[in-house]
């Protein structure tokens, strides 16, 4: 599929490239993450341990406390946030801090929505890039 | 599916009511796009649930809109901080986390917010008329405000209440729009357990409502038409933490519920719940991490802030005999300042209970490290302070409250 581009809705815009991480359930940023290293600590997340530092972050949906998009901001200016993130739902607490990030630290963090129809096609790969522009959102495979 | 502009969003956006407005409308509008709303509606008023310092990237916000010369355009209300304004001396955490959390409130007062630092601002001057649409921060304040006055305002969290009140603009979906507001879950109260007082009550009905009714607005039949406004204060409290409840109607006493037809617009509901007695009790239990006779180490009371009507109810309730552990009190400057107008604080102080103003225990460092078990008369306390504090917490009605202050463990009336 290295050819392949898909297209996607820009909730954030920006570029972006890094490794996938696909998470199995969403994660409350608030409390579920460690914002020294970007690890997942929610202990009830199955993917507890795994960084989201530098990641392009599959994430199909939010949940939890808004307090999140604080936490996400601040993930962010550390440099422990991910590269991007990918959902299938609109989820406004992710957008917020994305674009703090975006606004103080002039950190982009690109989030687009993407088709549900391409989600396995793009969690198959180990890598992808991300470019959100004010028109459209296009992903593809590698670096 | 766009979102439609007015013209006066775009003088905002083009920067002609000033850069830090500007600002403020960039991110709103993200959001509205986010939340997928058509439109943005004038508000008349915010509450700004933002704080309470979690880390740099909040107060970098709040001091840039300051440096943009930004000021709030509908009158603004502040939430709860991380320190005690009035009483700094009862901080107990870092001079680094002080000294960022007293800049992040001064920031916020710079913006033009009124420093109320309550989670409680429908219980002083600032409160929202019906109908009113409001931006508010905060999840008691939020379900209060929809519920018990009928304002009309959506869960908004970090930095959106603060640009709402910057544009006095808000998106234009969820609970603003009447058509979201009916009910769509029944809860029926079978039997009430006969021994109990209706502020426990309100709190074992919350904390159910907000684990069974998942994101449906609940219409509440079979509870005392007698019920305080402090009542449906501590039932939305525990409600809107144990769920994301930000609307919730009791059927005859809510001004959205003169009767069950009303509630629901006609249609039937898509989920019943039905609590017995023997489900509250057990309800209420559940608040509780500790056994009956269990030592404890501190008291709160407050959560969300105390009003001056639960203050005279504990003046009732202390003989001035001192209690074997503090007794705090968690309060706006406001309320303290009523306090000390009727005469009750040197009574209160020599009865052993500190009164805490401008944050609250379960969100502060005001507890000794060494404080062990924490009891509470609040829902939302004893659900958030074993995450937040790392404190089991026993919960009880307020006489219980003191009863165990006395005895230094957990003591059942």
């Amino acid at each position: 599929m290295s050819a392949q581009a898909f297209e996607a809705v820009t909730l954030v815009p920006g570029e972006a490239s890094g490794p996938v991480l696909r998470l199995d359930e969403p994660l409350s940023f608030w409390g579920g993450l460690d914002l020294a290293t970007g690890a997942i600590i929610d202990r009830w997340h199955p993917q507890r341990g795994a960084s989201v530092a530098g990641a392009m972050l599959m994430m199909p949906s939010g949940r939890g406390s808004s307090s999140g998009s604080a936490t996400l901001a601040e993930a962010l200016r550390l440099g422990n946030g991910p590269a991007a993130i990918l959902m299938l739902e609109r989820d406004a607490i992710v957008v917020v801090g994305a674009m703090v990030a975006a606004e103080l630290y002039g950190l982009a963090c690109p989030v687009a929505l993407a088709d549900g129809r391409d989600w396995e096609a793009l969690a198959a790969v180990a890598s992808l890039t991300l470019k959100a522009g004010p028109e459209g959102a296009t992903i593809s495979a590698g670096l | 599916m766009s979102l439609d502009l007015s013209p006066f969003d775009r003088e905002l956006i083009g920067g002609a009511h000033g850069a830090g407005a500007a600002f403020a409308m960039r991110l709103l509008v993200r959001f509205a796009e986010a939340v997928d709303a058509r439109s943005l509606i004038d508000i008349e008023a915010a509450h700004v649930d933002g704080v309470i310092y979690h880390g740099r990237a909040s107060l970098d916000l709040a001091e840039r809109m300051v440096g943009l010369g930004g000021k709030v355009r509908v009158p603004t209300t502040l939430n709860v901080g991380s320190v005690d304004l009035i009483h700094p001396e009862l901080f107990r955490g870092t001079k680094e986390h002080a000294e960022n959390g007293t800049r992040l409130m001064h920031a916020h007062v710079d913006l033009g917010c009124a420093p109320t630092f309550t989670c409680a601002p429908y219980q002083s001057a600032s409160r929202p008329r019906f109908g009113a649409q409001i931006a508010w921060g905060e999840s008691n304040a939020i379900v209060f405000a929809n519920s018990v006055i009928g304002a009309r305002t959506n869960r908004y969290g970090d930095f959106i209440d603060l640009c709402c009140a910057m544009t006095g603009r808000a998106p234009a979906y969820g609970l603003h729009l009447t058509e979201n507001r009916l009910a769509r879950a029944l809860v029926e109260i079978v039997s009430i357990p006969d021994d109990w007082d209706l502020e426990r009550l309100a709190v074992a009905v919350g904390h159910m409502i907000g684990r069974r009714c998942g994101g449906l607005i609940p219409a509440i039949v079979g509870l005392p038409p007698s019920m305080s406004e402090d009542d449906l204060k501590a039932l939305g409290a525990a409600a809107a933490s144990s769920g994301a409840v930000a609307l919730f109607h009791v059927v005859g006493r809510t001004p959205e519920a003169p009767d069950l037809k009303t509630a629901c617009g006609g249609r039937k509901p898509e989920f019943r719940l039905r609590l017995t007695a023997k489900d509250l009790r057990e309800a209420a239990r559940s608040l509780s991490g500790i056994a009956d006779g269990v030592r404890i180490g501190a008291v709160s009371l407050g959560t969300p802030h105390f009003s001056i009507d639960q203050f005279g109810r504990l003046v009732l309730l202390l003989d001035g005999a001192r209690p074997l552990v503090d007794i705090f009190v968690n309060c706006s400057r406001a309320t303290l300042g009523e306090v000390r107008n009727r005469g009750w604080e040197e009574p209160l102080r020599a009865a052993g209970v500190t009164l805490v103003a401008d944050t609250c225990v379960y969100v502060s460092a005001i507890l000794r490290a060494d404080a062990g078990t924490v009891m509470t008369n609040s829902g939302k306390c004893a659900y958030y302070a074993p995450g937040n504090l790392g404190v089991e917490v026993a919960y009880g009605s307020l006489a219980e409250c003191v009863a165990s202050a006395h005895a230094g463990k957990v003591v059942r009336l």
